[in-house]
């Protein structure tokens, strides 16, 4: 019985068998470039099939594309602007307006929110039994109910149930909160308070720079230079210093009331205010996670092995908790940065200008549609993007250096 | 004298009240003080939030007006008579039972989609088999029931039906998604990949302002589709890129060992993912899941913004009734202890899942 030819082996010189021999379907890498074309033809059809769509509904309904629009009068007011602007400006100009009201909502939020949210995150590891349950209880009930609920929630409470201005609470002097807002007094503008303000930008550039001497000279010579207590006089002591050489003055534009409304001051609106306040009480409640997490991360036998060498528990934190701990945080957090900024644009629900809320006036004014959200987008995206950039630089800056 | 090394004193106690306040309360003195601030707030916060809810509460009343005469509380009764609305929006008022069965019937799916006793094959079709009996119970039209067109939806049901049906949707095309983000093919890759920044680099208001006044000029004319869907469409578009990112975290956090053992045994692209990738990889980010679940259910309140009657939206209408008026923040702490219990539980179980699964990775 002759044995079966597969069995004999597949020895050189033999044709390989037809069965198996590749046929140019089977090679993986021909497929890959089929499925690509495949996946791209549908794509790009499916988008010819809507651009072809639009354009014949915008011919139909007579609307001309493009953003000459934005030239034109916009005709509409704008509540609250950090820049001059009236309705006989032109849209773009509103829009700017809207662009610079989500920025000072999310960069204000920002900061508040890490601040308040690193607080409550280190109260939840707390060993005092009391404090850890409140913080608990908290990022529970904030987390677990709608930005957007919660946002008409603090707006209701401001506009109905707070007083309005003329029995407005009056918790120090000069400040009032009332169904308007607000209203709190500003330092009036003289020369003594310039003079503080330049001294502070100062101060705060001469502490980097002796933070970089001190750093190099300690990994030179082993000297420890006392950076925190310097600092502290550079940053505040100069600013004061200056203002008590100026003579110290004590003048503030405090708002009165008069008629029905205040005047003079500075004031945060019903609007900017219900918005901010949901906006950092929600996000804390995120970012107090991310920090809890992150400090659980760091083990413990890292902070005894760093009290066995003699540091200081102050130390110990700064020095060896902290920038293992950061390394855990910053990803995260970076999102919830993207968060705030996103969820700035909730404020079209409680009526504050943001450039959502812009941009749909005026794509309602002018039947826009198209231009008015693929602005929107083209801002949260250059947003976005510059936030993230930043926060991955700072995640690189502090990433475990591996050899 | 042998008896004087018998102690004369008792051994001091290592547990008890007073030893447990002196560890969790005055370990230090800046913790007696931290205990002494947070008791000072208590003290001048819950008797005042007490008598609000409960004991100066108003739960008989015909108007607002009657309510703020009877008492400074909360006018409780306001959500006695307007509970029906706020849960069932303007769904005819004698079928109301349907919605409230919806409720019951997606309620009892999702709890027993938690058990692990369920997840056989056999999930996916009973997930269909429900979406279809809710589309009947809601629309009706057949079996006897009254036709409701989904205009008239509203309330708890249309935001479980908006959260689910989002989710139902978006996960199988998140999973495609994250695996065409990690394809070797460029052109796969990059189409995935832009997608997914695109949409999560946007806030999902501008998804729904874009699905309610684009989509009707993307469309060639004559084919309208309503309100409700368009959103739908938005929740599905904005789900999927972030159910995309969870399932990329679980593929990627396999070790390479498993995708060269399955190309090694000859299997193809796709017999790799289902039997070998995916299993361990959706395994491990269950926990994720369910929390961009939690995000997504919280974010169907912001449909609102374009008119649709969901619990946060049919809220904000209940008081609109002059007789009523004035009563938001009645309205907004009843609906608001609806989303924490459905959050609150979900968030639990994703914690449950997340220590089972470390315990069995450690062992």
């Amino acid at each position: 019985m002759a044995a079966h030819p597969a069995q004999t082996g597949a020895t050189a010189g033999r044709p390989i068998p037809k069965a198996s021999r590749a046929v140019f379907w089977n090679d993986p890498r021909v497929r890959g470039i089929f499925y690509q074309i495949l996946a791209v033809a549908l794509i790009g059809g499916a988008v010819w099939w809507l651009a072809s769509n639009t354009i014949e509904n915008l011919n139909s309904r007579n609307i001309a594309t493009g953003f000459h629009f934005l030239g034109r009068e916009a005709g509409f007011d704008i509540g609250e602007n950090l820049i001059d602007y009236s309705p006989a400006d032109s849209y773009f100009k509103a829009l700017l307006v809207g662009v610079l009201n989500t920025l000072r909502v999310a960069v204000i939020g920002i900061i508040l929110a890490t601040i308040i949210g690193t607080i409550i995150g280190i109260a939840r590891l707390s060993k005092n039994w009391l404090v850890a349950k409140l913080a608990s209880i908290y990022v529970e009930v904030v987390r677990n109910i709608p930005l957007i609920l919660q946002l008409f929630f603090w707006y209701s409470l401001i506009t109905e149930f707070l007083p309005g201005p003329r029995d407005a609470l009056h918790p120090m002097a000069g400040v009032f909160l009332s169904n308007r807002g607000l209203k709190f007094p500003l330092p009036a503008h003289e020369f003594a308070y310039d003079l503080a303000m330049v001294l502070f930008a100062l101060g705060l550039i001469a502490a980097v720079a002796l933070g970089h001497w001190a750093k190099k000279r300690q990994d030179a010579t082993g000297r420890h230079f006392p950076t925190a207590w310097v600092n502290l006089g550079l940053i505040v002591g100069l600013p004061i210093a200056g203002w008590l050489l100026a003579g110290a003055p004590l003048t503030f534009n405090a708002p009165v009331l008069q008629g029905f409304n205040f005047v003079g001051g500075a004031s945060l609106s019903p609007e900017f205010s219900a918005l901010l306040l949901g906006l950092v009480i929600y996000t804390a409640g995120f970012i107090a996670e991310i920090v809890r997490s992150g400090i659980q991360a760091v083990g413990k036998g890292q902070t005894e092995a760093s009290l066995a060498l003699g540091l200081s528990k102050g130390q110990t934190l700064r020095l060896i908790v902290m920038p293992q701990a950061l390394r855990v945080i910053v990803p995260p957090m970076t999102s919830q940065y993207l968060n705030i900024t996103k969820n700035s644009s909730l404020a079209v629900a409680i009526g504050f200008p943001d450039i959502v809320s812009v941009a749909n006036t005026t794509l309602n004014q002018t039947g826009q549609a198209i231009e008015g959200i693929a602005i929107i987008m083209a801002v949260f995206l250059t947003i976005s993007l510059s936030i993230a950039t930043f926060m991955n630089w700072y995640n690189k800056h502090i990433a475990l250096v591996e050899r | 004298m042998s008896d004087t090394a018998i102690p004369t004193a008792m051994p001091k106690p290592i547990a008890g009240p007073v030893i447990w306040l002196r560890a969790n309360l005055f370990a230090n003195p800046l913790n007696a003080i931290m205990t002494v601030l947070v008791v000072w707030f208590l003290v001048m916060s819950l008797p005042a939030l007490l008598d609000w809810l409960l004991l100066d509460a108003v739960f008989q009343a015909d108007s607002v007006r009657e309510c703020r005469a009877a008492g400074s509380g909360a006018c409780w009764a306001f959500i006695g008579e307007k509970h029906r609305l706020i849960l069932f929006g303007l769904y005819p008022y004698e079928e109301q039972w349907r919605p409230l069965l919806v409720v019951l019937l997606l309620i009892a799916m999702a709890g027993v989609s938690c058990l692990r006793r369920f997840w056989t094959k056999w999930l996916a079709p009973m997930w269909i088999a429900t979406l279809v009996v809710v589309g009947i119970l809601m629309w009706g039209g057949v079996l006897g029931l009254s036709y409701v067109e989904n205009a008239r939806w509203g309330g708890l049901p249309l935001t479980m039906i908006l959260a689910f049906v989002a989710i139902a949707v978006a996960f199988p095309l998140g999973v495609l998604l994250a695996l065409g983000r990690r394809s070797n093919l460029p052109a796969i890759r990059a189409i995935c990949t832009i997608y997914i920044e695109l949409v999560r680099g946007v806030p999902a208001v501008s998804l729904l302002f874009m699905a309610s006044v684009m989509l009707p000029l993307l469309l060639p004319e004559g084919m309208n589709i309503d309100k409700l869907l368009r959103a739908q469409i938005a929740l599905i578009v904005y789900a999927s890129a972030y159910l995309a990112e969870v399932v990329r975290g679980g593929l990627q956090s396999l070790s390479k060992g498993q995708y060269e053992a399955a190309d090694a045994l000859g299997l193809t692209y796709w017999q790799k993912q289902r039997l070998i990738i995916l299993p361990q990889a959706l395994r491990i980010t269950i926990p994720p899941l369910v929390n961009t679940l939690i995000t997504v259910f919280k974010d169907t309140s912001l449909v609102v913004i374009i008119g649709l009657y969901d619990l946060m939206n049919a809220a904000k209408a209940s008081f609109v009734d002059p007789a009523w008026r004035g009563s938001s923040i009645e309205a907004y702490v009843f609906v608001s202890l609806i989303y924490f219990a459905f959050c609150f539980f979900m968030s639990k179980y994703s914690q449950s899942i997340e220590k089972r699964l470390a315990q069995s990775q450690n062992r």
